[in-house]
């Protein structure tokens, strides 16, 4: 009886999750980021570095750390992504003041350290392939509107404009609905390669938030293992013990 | 070399003797472990006592851990976690360990509570407890509810903002209240210490000594069973229950088991899905506490959103608060609510059993109501639950009493 009724339970709970779910809608699809791609991190690494960590900081993130997860020598790391006199042991800091920051973009561009978490790889895909010009002639972002970020990759993806069409909703109001992106100026990169660099960054961005996550699950399949090599000595230990107890 | 070993030995029964004669341990293990004689007939719902304790112990060992690391302060709190995270030998380990062991603890709280409500475990002589069981709850609700403040992300501040708010609605002291618990007009560092303080020390105080009392007044009474009889009604000539065996070492080896499984459990979620899904570890709580921006949706951790959708669920504030109270509050009386001639479900009528089905729907449903966005509709349906939440404790008193039950079994099944 009551197994019944926890079955019953879990197909409720199971069915009903899905009318509570809710988010961003089709503009967040999958990006297809693979943390453990190597070559994607470095890649990834390589962008954020060249266009992201002038206003961006990562200031939980050190560099000796980044070149033992993305497997690259100090030299390397001296070579390709420290352009100061700073030491392997330093953080991902960045120079700008806040007092500037907050200036020239309104706020001060938050650390991108936790973006991962907070929001996702998925996420981060498609907000970098979601800025457009508006009609103010000014940069915009479908994912977060009126952001005040301007389009760093412009140059490699180009310029878009994003195109609306209106819709009815159910009080009978008028809503511009996103129908679709046109390139106005073509950038130095493909669509394809484009969205290449979108997933990188999103890969890097997704180790970034918690680099623990590459040795996290090789550890885990050995203590799995191990816990269900212990469940079933264990299971042995009780049966052997219980031969003793007439139900 | 036997020999050796002969002397050896003697030694340390000497040794162990002479402990003896002056500090009560073998009384102490006879008493509770291996002539404490439990009912042979504990199912899989037995499992989460001894659970509950094993995920109180990791809190515990992997929080003082922890504690050598984290800063309490507003302006170090949320590095000092990433520090942990990434800078600490294994410290991603053992943080994983205590935000997951948070919320295995409430699996497992709530699995215990239920197989209590199931059983007829609160059922006299077993007041008690129930009693300080539901004192280990509410311990362990606001234990919970400040450490999750601790990492000062975006719902640690605005969590802890709406939920002290909360007692603000209570008319007259109200607002001194609550600037009485913040220790200012804003949660502020100020909050954040204090209530790091209650966290690491004055609620795990409260909470082992509760759990103490709890074992001994079930070892008062002895332990219930799946069956809702006593077995220390039929007893042998050597005065030991026919239907018990010694708590070590058959139930010592059958916990290590479930303990195992439990483990595996929760290391699927340590080692592959730590954040599990945004339920364990919530997505807004990567970002800095900001006191300046309201995240756009704040929501209590999963354990509390049963409680959330009620206080939402009733369109007057004070009301609310009230409603919300007495759905924990309302646990407490279930001892005398219950007035079956039955303690289990077995034996009960299947009007008692549709209705415990429908409260579990109902704190289930309502809970995931709690984590919504409140649209009208949800909130429409969380009215409903909220009243089968309440209405199964009125059923409870009014039907329990006359209901048509089985006879139970002379000896446990």
């Amino acid at each position: 009886m009551m197994k019944k009724l926890l079955i019953l339970l879990m197909l409720f709970w199971l069915g009903a999750g899905q009318a509570i779910a809710s988010g961003e809608g089709e503009l967040v699809a999958g990006s297809g980021v693979d943390v453990f791609d190597e070559a994607a991190r470095q890649s990834g690494a390589k962008w954020f570095v060249n266009y992201c960590l002038s206003c961006h900081s990562a200031n939980y993130m050190r560099y000796n750390r980044l070149a033992e997860d993305l497997g690259l020598s100090t030299d390397q790391v001296h070579e390709n992504f420290i352009f100061d006199n700073r030491r392997m042991g330093s953080a991902m800091t960045i120079a700008m003041d806040k007092e500037d920051a907050e200036l020239w973009f309104g706020q001060e561009p938050p650390d991108l350290s936790l973006i991962g978490r907070s929001r996702g790889a998925d996420w981060i895909y498609a907000y970098l392939r979601s800025f457009y010009v508006d009609d103010t002639g000014g940069w915009n972002n479908l994912l977060l509107p009126n952001v005040s970020m301007p389009h760093v990759l412009w140059e490699m993806q180009g310029i878009q404009r994003a195109v609306f069409h209106t819709e009815t909703d159910a009080n009978g109001n008028d809503t511009a609905v996103f129908d679709h992106f046109e390139m106005i100026r073509a950038g130095s990169m493909t669509e394809e390669e484009y969205d290449l660099v979108a997933r990188d960054l999103a890969t890097f961005f997704e180790y970034l938030g918690d680099p623990a996550r590459l040795k996290r699950k090789a550890i885990g399949w050995k203590v799995v293992a191990f816990l269900v090599f212990l469940t079933f000595v264990s299971y042995l230990l009780k049966v052997e013990y219980w031969r003793d107890i007439k139900h | 070399m036997v020999k050796t070993a002969g002397s050896f030995s003697r030694r340390i029964t000497s040794v162990f003797n002479w402990v003896d004669d002056r500090l009560p341990i073998s009384d102490f293990w006879r008493a509770h472990l291996s002539e404490y004689y439990a009912p042979k007939n504990f199912n899989f719902w037995y499992y989460f006592g001894s659970l509950a304790l094993l995920v109180l112990v990791n809190q515990i060992v992997t929080g003082i851990f922890l504690t050598m690391h984290y800063k309490p302060s507003a302006l170090e709190a949320f590095a000092s976690i990433e520090y942990i995270m990434r800078d600490v030998e294994w410290g991603w380990l053992i943080r994983y360990m205590h935000s997951t062991g948070a919320s295995a603890f409430f699996i497992v709280i709530y699995l215990h509570m239920f197989r209590g409500l199931m059983y007829g475990s609160h059922r006299k002589p077993r007041e008690l407890i129930w009693i300080f069981g539901m004192l280990i709850y509410l311990a362990l609700m606001a234990e919970a509810f400040m450490g999750y403040v601790l990492p000062w992300g975006q719902m640690s501040y605005w969590g802890a903002q709406v939920i002290i708010s909360l007692f603000g609605a209570i008319p007259g002291i109200g607002e001194p209240l609550t600037e009485w618990i913040r220790g200012d007009y804003f949660i502020s560092d100020i909050t954040l210490n204090r209530f790091f303080a209650l966290h690491v020390i004055a609620l795990p105080l409260a909470l082992l000594g509760l759990v103490v009392l709890h074992i001994a007044a079930l070892h008062q009474v002895g332990s219930g069973n799946p069956d809702g009889i006593e077995i220390k009604e039929r007893k042998g000539d050597d005065g030991i229950p026919l239907d018990g065996i010694p708590f070590h070492p058959y139930y010592t080896v059958k916990d290590i088991f479930g303990t195992c499984v439990f483990l595996v459990l929760c290391a699927f979620v340590i080692f592959f899905v730590p954040d599990g899904g945004g339920l364990v570890l919530e997505h807004d709580n990567f970002i800095p506490a900001n006191p300046l921006a309201t995240p756009e949706h704040i929501k209590p951790v999963w354990y509390f959103t049963p409680y959330y959708a009620i206080l939402k669920a009733v369109p007057n504030k004070l009301l609310g608060v009230v409603f919300m109270g007495l759905a924990v509050m309302v646990l407490f009386f279930v001892p005398w609510l219950d007035r079956s001639k039955v303690k289990s479900i077995r034996y009960k009528s299947l009007t008692s059993k549709l209705m415990l089905a429908l409260f579990v729907i109902a704190f289930i449903r309502l809970g995931m109501l709690g984590m919504g966005e409140g649209t009208p509709i949800q909130t429409l349906e969380a009215r409903v639950w909220t009243f089968v939440y309440f209405a199964y404790f009125g059923l409870l008193w009014l039907l329990s009493k006359g209901e048509k039950t089985k006879q139970p079994p002379e000896r446990v099944t």
